[in-house]
């Protein structure tokens, strides 16, 4: 009932066939994502010949002596050509060598690698976490929904779903942030205040089950992995509730396509169980587009991190780029920039090779 | 259908008031929330009991009495912020959505029109500019040129444009292939009369639905970006720095800071509310059960 391959004509030779021009439509598009890439990379690196041309003067101050600006601009290459400057920069790239902060001092270079290096690894771990949280609970809950469609908990789910897309990050994290303070003080707070007090103690005692999770997830090197996992607990859940909206709202959609079909109709006349027709029967062959969508949101990842970073004090790649937007040091921003939009684009380029791979229409030439 | 000899055209209010009887619930609740902030945004000035870049009183007062709100971190006024804020950050939001649209509808149209390297050029173009997140190219460029009104308004709208450009084009080319624009072509007419008279007409829906979605975006990141510190500028007010620089108040339990984000998320939500009511309208569209 499920192996589609069985069907005559679609055996054996047809499928051995079928691997070239699949082989060849994955290749094309990994192909355009480097030109991408590569495009993307051009933008990326000509922002910096936007700045004033007395840049080294005015961050090395008006007292600085002309030797001391010259030498300043040689160390940061100024001094060769855009095209020469472009290819040295993207080649040092490629080794994970981004040039120098600007922030660095004749006889103190500061590496913009070495300012990342750590960072990196924080986003990564922050993002990956996410994930494990977000991605099977997405499915999980589109699945219930598909399952119970129209109850009360089907509209409840999809409702407040519907808000946390709709409402800056900022607004959740804080949100989060505030439950968990006033969690043992909530009839002392201003909210608690203004409402009856019948409930706000009844709030407050709600409030008060939940566990005291850290509003700051502050590390450095010392932390302990289950330390640093806790304190990254509310940070994560922000970005959870971020981006499980579209995963949970495309598998239910998916799913109920699914669940239209003749064979779970079979199914429910055999006197399966709902719960059993739907992970064992209808999921398997909803995979393809809730892998793309997964894909896409882990992309969108990468850009949530950068707000829930700054509100948390997380010492992560997106707060690097921030500060570094904000005192102007280009080549941190370049390498920040270059490093979200590699993310992205590869995230991106997985969603569609997955997209293209198990559309079983593909595998087979025209 | 009635013939047309007989059919009077209704006004354009008339029709409005009467779409407006049949309304859902939420798409009521959605412009109420609109005109509110639209009013608030247009008077500010005559509303607000402060200015606001007046200190008016002690930093961190509590809610009551003069300061209906309390204070912020300086001693502003917390409720002068708030409505400042509607005039400011919803103000720079339309002016970008209006600018990426006049930018990206335009090039988008014209492309679908004439096609040719016009066509490959901007497509291109704007495939790189899509194929990474918006708000990291703007963070790129307002590093790059500094970060004031005018670079942000710029900057967001260029961005946004590419994202209009593809949808406009789009829409477009399923319209130019049609047998009343080679008549109209062949007529002799000028590509400003087939745009405003045969195009437009007929790509008005998703462009207004794509306008609303495309407001809530520019206006999320707007307000990201000042909470980032790297978009609008103190002492102007804004939503988005307002949450970051009163942030230290939630560690006290006080709500405070939670307002101009809440005032936020109340616009989005009551323009998506708006935009579905609308799409259910125009294309009949239902949910999927």
């Amino acid at each position: 009932m499920t192996d589609v391959a069985e069907v005559p004509g679609r055996t054996g030779p047809g499928r051995q066939r079928a691997i070239v021009p699949l082989l060849g439509t994955v290749l094309q598009r990994l192909g355009l994502g480097l030109v991408t890439l590569f495009m993307v990379s051009i933008v990326i690196y000509l922002s910096i010949e936007a700045l004033p041309g007395d840049f080294a003067q005015s961050i090395l101050g008006r007292s600085a002596s002309p030797e001391t600006v010259e030498a300043y601009r040689q160390m940061l290459g100024f001094d060769r050509p855009p095209i020469e400057r472009y290819l040295s920069w993207m080649a040092g790239a490629v080794h994970g060598d981004f040039g120098s902060s600007l922030t660095s001092r004749p006889g103190a270079v500061r590496a913009v690698s070495a300012i990342i290096g750590p960072r990196l690894y924080n986003t990564f771990f922050l993002a990956a976490m996410t994930a494990i949280i977000a991605v099977p609970l997405a499915i999980l809950l589109g699945a219930l929904t598909a399952l119970y469609r129209g109850s009360f908990f089907d509209r409840a789910v999809n409702g407040l779903t519907l808000m946390t897309i709709s409402v800056p990050e900022f607004f959740i994290a804080y949100i989060l942030c505030y439950l968990v303070i006033s969690k043992d003080m909530f009839a002392m707070t201003q909210l608690g205040q203004l409402l009856p007090s019948w409930l706000s103690s009844g709030i407050g005692s709600v409030l008060s089950l939940m566990p005291k999770l850290p509003t700051l997830a502050a590390i450095n090197e010392s932390t302990t992995i289950g330390e640093r996992i806790w304190k990254l607990l509310l940070p994560s859940l922000t970005l959870t509730l971020v981006i499980i909206a579209h995963m949970m709202r495309m598998t239910r959609a998916v799913l109920i396509n699914v669940l239209a079909s003749p064979y779970i109709e079979m199914g429910r006349l055999k006197g399966l169980s709902s719960a059993w027709i739907v992970f064992k029967h209808a999921l398997p062959n909803a995979w393809a587009p809730i892998a793309t969508v997964v894909a896409f949101n882990l992309a969108y990842l990468i850009v949530g991190v950068v707000v829930v970073e700054v509100v948390f004090v997380y010492p992560g790649i997106g707060q690097l780029m921030v500060d570094a937007v904000r005192s102007r040091d280009m080549p941190v921003v370049q390498a920040c920039a270059l490093i979200f939009a590699a993310t992205y684009i590869v995230l991106n380029l997985v969603a569609d090779v997955i997209a293209i791979v198990t559309n079983p229409r593909l595998m087979y030439s025209r | 259908m009635t013939p047309a000899v007989t059919r009077r055209r209704r006004s354009w209010f008339s029709r409005l008031l009467k779409e407006m009887r049949h309304a859902r619930f939420t798409a009521w609740f959605g412009v109420l929330v609109i005109l509110a902030y639209a009013i608030l945004a247009l008077f500010a000035p005559q509303i607000a009991p402060y200015n606001e870049a007046t200190v008016a009183g002690q930093p961190y007062m509590a809610w009551g009495g003069h300061f209906l709100l309390g204070t912020d971190q300086l001693g502003r006024d917390v409720l002068s912020r708030l409505i400042y804020g509607a005039r400011n950050t919803v103000g720079i939001a339309v002016i970008t959505t209006c600018l990426a649209f006049l930018l990206g509808g335009t090039l988008g149209i014209v492309a679908a029109l004439y096609g040719g390297w016009l066509d490959q050029l901007c497509s291109r173009i704007v495939d790189v500019f899509m194929s990474i997140p918006s708000v990291i190219f703007a963070l790129l460029f307002l590093s790059a040129f500094g970060s004031s009104i005018p670079n942000l308004i710029v900057t967001l709208a260029a961005l946004d444009a590419t994202r209009v450009f593809r949808l406009a084009r789009a829409a477009a080319g399923n319209v130019v292939v049609m047998d009343f624009i080679q008549i109209a072509r062949v007529r002799g007419e000028s590509a400003v009369w087939l745009i405003r008279r045969e195009i437009l007409p007929n790509i008005m829906a998703p462009l207004i639905v794509e306008f609303g979605l495309r407001f809530c975006f520019v206006f999320l990141s707007i307000a990201a970006l000042s909470f980032l510190g790297v978009g609008i500028q103190p002492p102007t007010a804004d939503w988005g720095s307002m949450v970051r620089e009163n942030a230290a108040l939630i560690s006290y339990g006080n709500i405070t800071p939670l307002l101009p984000a809440a005032a936020i998320a109340l616009l989005t939500i009551a323009i998506n509310f708006v935009i579905d009511w609308y799409l259910y309208r125009t294309s009949g569209l239902r949910d999927e059960r």
